[in-house]
């Protein structure tokens, strides 16, 4: 079984969402960003997306453009993300990785060489940012052949008979962005939480992860309840990267981000 | 006239005027590479095109407005002087430079606006490179009393300050985006970041013939007006197509709109002219086609200037207009099928060009037409006396007097 399928099997079972913490790879550095990666599950990270920096992502707001920005500066590529996830997996074989990110890194390394490498490396998932369901058949028969679950992104202005129609294939889980609007800005309500969480259970049977402005303790417990799991990343990443002296680590910056790990998965586990 | 010049209508089944296919994919270019929250959108502007494309009220009402308010058709000039100083071919400029705003760009807002009003969107969003498309935009948004924000590149901001006080003038609201290098690209993500964050009153008004499906095409069809005209009218004064034609390329609209119109005629060579910069090969380029790879950003693949990792390279150009490391899928797939010659001009040869045009026809072209003009100087010499080439003057030089004041050491 797929440890993505596993995690949430287990989640289920003790009766609580999944908190999804966000690493940008080699923000602001390889090493820094490793340690962080392998202290994450400890701090109460289920599952971790992994961002695979970019020159241009136009889906993120200011937090993860900096940190896109200095992930890119450290001398991040796919290759070297692919490379931190291998490194991780020497001490973790449990935590699911999911490779967030934008389709031209991947369409450049090459498809199915990607979905080889990325299998190899121990990713289990891989979120497109910008690679719809129109437009991922020329990848998805290699993410298949290798078990890597294409991550499936569903937004509060994909109507219903849509929804169910991209979500006939989706494996893993489905990512719910919960706003119309890029990251780290504004943040759903409860009751829209709500609304669209039934929406897309009477579409689809697997997991379903909120993510996209959700920032605090309460606002993680409330995502994690509705749905089966909360994605945190610009909250994190900021408070991190106030840390930094001139763009560079601290020996604040790995315990700063872990502490904002810990209060986000007590407060799911509530 | 023969029937290759009355023959022109792209119902032939080996017409290369069909394109892109029902996805939006131009060969392997094109496509709608957006996220989820926009794919909805993308979706149904797709259908509100289709209608209204086929629906003779929109037709008529566009060529209304194409007729009293943008000031076309746009004349196609002899440019006799220029031609016997270049010793070779006939040298017919179209005047885009005469539309209401100064470019070409109002044909493609005009189309847009329309459309917009019948999707009953009260919000514009556009970005900007030169400043032309959003003074484009805030015009007919002032026309319609439409909301207009314009998101332009820092360093653009400072290169083509008449245009920002223009688009102030008319009602906009420009944002500076200081990303990156502060140029079209940084402006072209953060135009996608408010859109995908009000999409719900907020048209995205797409500058040119790039972006997801249906903007490369539907762009084209607004900017074809220009190949369309231009077409008759070399017929009218020299009663035959012409021996090539040649417009400038950033991310391909008025080069599209002039193209479109002569694809299935196989005999007219047909010349689209990147910015190379500083040249092809310093580094400091724009020319996507010639120095770059398919990739996919903004919504759609094309060639791209980028590096061994995927990441987008900053282009560079004199002119802010061409300053993209993009350009139009339908060109990519035109290089690919070999259909369209696309080659290079300098920034200096774009200079010498800008003033020659000036000095022999008094017409002060924008250093983005300067780049046709130049590459028309290169290939009119080679060419007879007898022939004719059709320079696309997309725009003009008025906006940029200020940076050529500066390349030629002049203080204002």
């Amino acid at each position: 079984m797929s440890r993505i399928k596993t995690c949430f099997d287990r989640l289920k079972a003790e009766g609580r969402g999944a908190l999804i913490p966000y690493l940008e790879a080699f923000d602001p550095d390889r090493d820094t960003s490793l340690e962080l990666l392998k202290q994450m599950p400890e701090a109460g990270a289920d599952l971790i997306e992994v961002g695979v920096p970019f020159s241009d992502p136009s889906a993120d707001g200011p937090t993860i453009q900096l940190a896109a920005q200095r992930g890119l500066k450290a001398g991040a590529t796919l290759a070297g993300t692919l490379e931190l996830v291998s490194a991780f997996r020497t001490s973790n074989d449990h935590t699911p990785i999911i490779l967030m990110g934008y389709y031209n890194p991947i369409y450049r390394y090459g498809m199915e060489r990607f979905c080889q490498d990325a299998h190899k490396a121990g990713v289990d998932g891989v979120i497109i940012v910008d690679l719809p369901p129109e437009e991922a058949s020329e990848l998805a028969p290699y993410a298949k052949a290798v078990g890597l679950d294409m991550i499936t992104l569903t937004a509060p202005t994909t109507p219903d008979a849509r929804l169910k129609h991209i979500l006939k294939e989706a494996s893993g889980f489905v990512y719910y962005v919960s706003i119309t609007g890029i990251t780290g800005t504004r943040s759903a309500s409860e009751e829209q939480l709500k609304t669209a969480l039934a929406r897309l259970r009477s579409a689809t049977d697997i997991p379903v992860v909120a993510g996209f402005g959700i920032n605090t303790p309460e606002q993680a417990r409330t995502a994690a309840s509705i749905s089966d799991g909360a994605v945190v990343a610009s909250a994190i990443i900021k408070a991190m990267a106030a840390t930094f002296e001139d763009g560079k680590a601290t020996s604040k910056s790995i315990p700063t981000a872990l502490e904002k790990i810990r209060s986000l998965a007590a407060a799911i586990r509530k | 006239m023969t029937s290759s010049i009355t023959n022109n209508k792209n119902t032939r089944h080996n017409s290369l005027r069909n394109g892109p296919d029902a996805s939006g994919h131009f060969g392997i270019h094109g496509g709608r590479f957006v996220a989820e929250t926009l794919m909805p959108l993308m979706l149904e502007l797709e259908e509100a095109y289709n209608i209204a494309k086929a629906d003779p009220a929109f037709q008529k009402e566009l060529a209304y407005y194409l007729q009293h308010y943008v000031g076309r058709p746009s004349p196609l000039w002899h440019a006799k002087r220029l031609s016997a100083h270049l010793g070779g071919a006939q040298i017919f400029l179209k005047r885009e430079e005469l539309n209401h705003t100064g470019s070409h760009k109002l044909n493609n807002v005009m189309g847009q606006i329309l459309l917009a009003r019948r999707m009953g969107k009260t919000r514009i969003v556009a970005e900007t490179g030169a400043g032309q498309h959003g003074v484009a935009t805030a015009t007919v948004c002032a026309l319609f009393g439409l909301e207009c924000e314009i998101y332009m590149g820092a360093t653009d901001v400072e290169r083509q300050k008449p245009n920002v006080f223009r688009m102030h003038l008319l009602g906009a609201k420009v944002h500076p985006v200081t990303a990156g290098a502060g140029t079209l690209k940084d402006a072209m993500n953060e135009a996608m970041r408010d859109w995908v964050a009000n999409v719900e009153n907020t048209y995205f008004l797409v500058g040119t013939v790039a972006g997801p499906h249906p903007y490369p095409a539907m762009v084209r069809d607004f900017q074809s007006v220009i190949g369309t005209e231009a077409r008759t009218q070399i017929i009218e004064q020299t009663d035959r197509l012409p021996d090539a034609v040649i417009a400038a390329i950033g991310g391909g609209s008025n080069a599209m709109g002039i193209f479109h119109p002569f694809l299935d005629d196989s005999e007219v060579p047909l010349y689209g002219v990147e910015a190379a910069g500083l040249g092809l090969d310093s580094g400091k380029t724009a020319a996507s086609i010639s120095r770059g790879a398919p990739g996919v950003l903004h919504g759609n693949r094309t060639y791209l200037l980028q590096d061994d990792h995927g990441q987008i390279t900053e282009a560079h150009s004199i002119s802010a207009g061409l300053d993209y490391p993009g350009i139009g899928p339908e060109h990519s797939w035109l290089h690919d099928i070999g259909r369209v010659n696309y080659v290079s001009a300098t920034d200096t040869q774009a200079l010498e060009a800008f003033q020659t045009l000036t000095r022999l026809e008094g017409i002060i072209p924008a250093l983005e037409s300067s780049h046709a003009v130049a590459y028309a100087s290169v290939l009119a010499p080679k060419m007879t006396t007898e022939q004719n080439i059709i320079v696309n003057l997309s725009g003009r030089g008025d906006k940029d007097v200020p940076t050529v004041a500066a390349h030629l050491g002049v203080t204002l």
